[in-house]
């Protein structure tokens, strides 16, 4: 596959199922790179959409992952249902963690995903309604 | 730093290789953070870890990094053996604390990855 026009696509990520965490993030690298994109590329892509993935898994009930591969860019979008942010900016913060023991026995809780979503990302917009959900859309260009 | 070094300095048992042992290795990175493994580290890096279970594999896999070495010992489950392998990842076992192997292969030139 040459990247020569738009493909899309989305995976559904269920909430509190480490078993198959991350396993969109690799699929997303692995259509990535057989499209023969850099590898320095593939690697924000990877590590952005694995954050946020992360995140879903861990705070929502459920989410979803869009993807839009064009040849100068990827968007992704990743929206879930979940209890959202009441403090964005706090969220935003390194090191700002709720994250639960669990969590952390799994090596998660650092306070870094929603930073370095935005330090791979070159666009980072997120949206929270509590109660509802949140969404994070990110725009990496090559 | 060559793989083979890296194994003989931390009297590391193999667990998974399907990496020459004369690969030659840029970068270590030693956490117990996942999210610090994918802000500061580089590709081609080796991880020294405590946390001996599939997280440490699926992020190495997503950061690109080659080489994992689990501290003081710890021995993973089937699914994380599986997953390394999967991955071609190479896994390590070592006998040592996460603070002594680091130092053991700071003093053969191996440097953290740079910001
Ligand atoms: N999708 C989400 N829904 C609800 N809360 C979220 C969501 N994403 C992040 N948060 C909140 O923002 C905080 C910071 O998120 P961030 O990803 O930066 O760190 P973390 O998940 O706690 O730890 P790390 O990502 O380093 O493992 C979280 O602890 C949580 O309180
Ligand atoms: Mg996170």
């Amino acid at each position: 596959m040459k990247i020569d026009k738009t493909y899309e696509g989305s995976f559904h990520i269920v909430g509190g199922d480490f078993s198959h965490a991350g396993e969109a993030s690799t699929e997303l690298k692995t259509i990535l790179l057989s499209a023969g994109v850099e590898d320095e590329f593939v690697r924000r892509v990877a590590i952005a959409t694995f954050e946020a993935e992360m995140n879903i898994m861990i705070y929502a009930t459920a989410g979803i992952l869009r993807y839009t591969i064009s040849p100068e860019e990827i968007r992704i979008i990743a929206e879930d249902m979940g209890p959202g942010i009441e403090n964005i900016e706090l969220a935003m913060q390194e090191g700002y963690s709720t994250a639960p023991d669990w969590v952390r026995e799994m090596g998660w809780g650092a306070g870094m995903g929603l930073p370095n979503m935005k330090k791979n990302a070159d666009t980072f917009r997120i949206d929270s309604v509590v109660g509802e959900g949140t969404k994070v859309e990110m725009i990496i260009r090559r | 730093m060559r793989l083979k070094e890296i194994i003989r300095l931390l009297d590391a048992v193999v667990i998974t290789n399907s990496r020459d042992s004369e690969a030659e290795i840029e970068w270590a990175c030693a956490t117990d953070l996942m999210s610090d493994v994918l802000y500061y580290s580089r590709g081609n890096s080796v991880l020294i870890t405590g946390l001996a279970k599939q997280q440490a594999i699926r992020t190495s896999d997503i950061a690109d990094i080659k080489v994992v070495v689990f501290t003081r010992g710890k021995e993973p489950d089937t699914q994380t053996i599986e997953l390394s392998r999967k991955k071609k990842i190479t896994l390590l076992i070592t006998p040592y604390s996460m603070f002594t192997a680091c130092g053991k292969l700071y003093e053969k030139g191996l440097r953290c990855c740079p910001e």
